[in-house]
């Protein structure tokens, strides 16, 4: 099946008083149409990063992109201009961020800035205005109308990630990146804003990728799962495999860390140590340090095993390599 | 709103009898009253009861409570004398310099005001590139030049040697532009650089805000970002820092009038300052009070014009 966007080797990375340090250093993954693919991973691994460097938005001009090739509908949108994204970004493919308390404009209207995603690729504007009154219909706003004029400070958080997903939607993108949609939400707004976002999602047949560190959405909406920690994809599967079988011993770390019904009343595992410094990836396994399974060949870094395949794994372990043959 | 003005006026009077009181202590702290005759006398040597007279004429040989009393509550009535040096009625006096002070210190302002929102907006389009570092260095260079430099610069140069105004006097009648072009043009150097560093930052704060991005992620211009969503929200804090101000253009600039012999009431409260009169100060100190508070209660107003976050009641 052909891919709607292909993310090959990317690396993004950022020029500090510290030297370099390689946020994103070398993934691959791909979304399929109407899919859903899930990047996990803690703090600082490089998803949000990776998610921005797709819109080419990685903050300058500490931020660059050093290599890779980022395909969307056959195209290489890396090689376009700054300027030339601008037909892409909003329309073809659209954002939701983390913060809904600071992602919105404090100082213009909630409609103002809902027709204005639309205005800017060319829609006039009553039109515009008419289209953002139907798309705060519909992600449930409770006064669509009056919302029209209120200003972000006089909505609530779940409120105004709405507003922030009328926004993506508004111009029916291909694509929708979701970088932690959540997280800043109340627990039970959290789960109102998921299902809304799946159920758009279904009706537009857009692509999602998407950015948590929640395991329990990643099992809920995505299709395809792609672990990353240290800057590097170290596992990806179709979600079901993943869940079923982990086979990166920090994929394994991960579900191992979380409540499950089978280890009712025993401690949750924790991984020892902490993520390796950005300035200074270790030369062998990014997670070796950490690793209850490290061999001698560990000191080496490993490849990603299986490209191509509908499973990955970045391990040595030969229990890792096996499932990928 | 009205009732915010209104509780905002009442509580200006304690601050005002606070400032009007110590003026009066400063005042009589630094000079007695006899010594302030010996300055306004026109004599070289008075005699004591020369002295005794001009003390008793002009109502200081009363009791500190009563002297207290015309210097703060007379003030609240607007009753504000007759000068101690000249005689001249306070009150005409003030409407009159208030004329040319406004007239060149407003046309500083706004100059200064738009051209440094536009220099900066400029300078934070660009930022990082040599168009921003160049107005880097060029506000440094104009910040690090004392105001006096200016002044007495700009006299010799734009008035003497180009001849595009008087050094000295103002006659309106014969032509008004000529007279504050070349003070205006000073005053405009001398303080555009504070405010361009100034808006760069406060433009620069916004620029780095979540909201930005967002509006990058629809496909916004980077123009288009800059003068529809950047700006309007760096003119939250440029309108605080500029609309205090405002009021205050009525009092003119001191050296700035003084140097070019403007009658504005700038060069009145200089001279007031140099002949020790006390009347014609504590009216300007009261005045300068007045106009400042009436600044605060603007600059409320006008946060919350700009800002839908702030609400006045």
């Amino acid at each position: 099946m052909e891919k709607l966007l292909q993310v090959d080797d990317l690396r993004t990375w950022f020029r500090t008083s510290r030297g370099i340090v390689k946020a994103v250093d070398g993934v691959s993954f791909d979304v399929a149409p109407g899919k859903t693919r899930a990047i996990v991973g803690e703090s600082g691994c490089g998803k949000s990063i990776t998610a921005l460097s797709i819109l080419q938005l990685v903050p300058e001009p500490a931020g660059y992109i050093e290599s890779g090739k980022i395909h969307f509908g056959g195209e290489d949108i890396l090689e376009r201009s700054w300027t030339d994204m601008r037909g892409l970004r909003g329309r073809e493919i659209a954002m939701i961020f983390q913060e809904p308390m600071t992602s919105l404009n404090p100082t213009r209207t909630i409609g103002w800035q809902l027709s204005e995603a639309m205005t800017v690729h060319g829609k006039d504007a009553p039109a515009a205005r008419a289209r953002a009154l139907e798309l705060l219909e519909r992600v449930g706003l409770r006064d669509p109308n009056a919302a029209l004029r209120q200003y972000p400070h006089e909505l609530s958080g779940g409120m105004r990630q709405r507003v922030m997903i009328a926004i993506a939607l508004a111009n029916r993108p291909k694509l929708l990146i979701a970088d932690e949609p959540t997280t800043a939400l109340d627990v039970t707004v959290q789960a109102q804003i998921m299902s809304l976002i799946k159920e758009l999602q279904d009706e537009l047949g857009m692509a999602m990728l998407l950015i948590t560190h929640d395991l329990g959405i990643v099992s809920e909406v995505a299709h395809d799962v792609s672990v990353m920690y240290a800057g590097q994809v170290v596992e990806a599967a179709p979600t079901r495999d993943l869940f079923h079988d982990p086979r990166h011993p920090y994929t394994q770390g991960l579900f191992a860390s979380l409540p499950a019904r089978n280890r009712r009343g025993k401690d949750l595992m924790t991984l020892d140590g902490i993520v390796p410094d950005a300035a200074n990836w270790p030369t062998g396994c990014r997670f070796a340090e950490r690793c209850a399974h490290r061999l001698d060949a560990c000191s080496a870094p490993p490849a990603l095993h299986g490209s191509g395949t509908h499973r990955q794994v970045r391990c040595h372990l030969p229990s890792a390599m096996e499932v990928t043959k | 709103m009205l009732r915010f003005i209104l509780r905002r006026l009442l509580q200006a009077i304690p601050t005002l009898l606070g400032v009007l009181t110590l003026t009066w202590f400063l005042f009589f702290g630094t000079a007695s009253a006899e010594s302030i005759a010996r300055r306004n006398l026109s004599s070289k040597d008075p005699t004591p009861a020369q002295v005794q007279g001009w003390i008793k004429e002009h109502g200081y040989d009363q009791p500190p409570a009563v002297q207290l009393r015309k210097a703060t509550v007379d003030m609240l009535m607007f009753k504000f004398g007759k000068s101690d040096a000249t005689k001249e009625d306070i009150w005409t006096r003030i409407r009159q310099g208030a004329g040319p002070s406004i007239v060149v210190s407003s046309t500083i302002f706004i100059g200064t005001v738009f051209g440094a929102i536009l220099v900066a907006v400029l300078a934070a389009a660009f930022r990082g590139t040599y168009i921003d570092k160049t107005t880097t260095i060029v506000c440094v260079l104009l910040m690090s030049v004392v105001y006096t430099v200016y002044v007495i610069g700009g006299q010799y140069f734009l008035s003497k040697q180009l001849r595009y105004g008087p050094i000295w006097g103002f006659d309106p009648a014969s032509g008004l532009f000529k007279y504050i072009l070349v003070p205006s043009a000073i005053g405009f150097a001398a303080g555009i650089a504070t405010e361009i560093r100034l808006y760069r930052t406060f433009l620069l704060d916004e620029i780095s805000q979540d909201y930005v991005r967002t509006a990058r992620a629809k496909g916004v211009s980077e123009t288009r970002i800059l003068a529809q969503h950047v700006l309007k929200n760096a003119l939250i804090p440029i309108i605080t820092n500029t609309v205090a101000v405002i009021p205050g253009l009525i009092l003119g600039g001191l050296l700035l009038e003084n140097f070019f012999g403007i009658p504005g009431l700038g060069s009145y409260l200089f001279e007031a300052l140099g002949s020790n009169d006390f009347s014609v100060v504590r009216a300007m100190v009261f005045l300068g009070t007045l106009l400042y508070i009436f600044g605060l209660i603007m600059t409320d107003i006008a946060y919350a014009i700009v800002d839908p976050r702030v609400r006045i009641d």
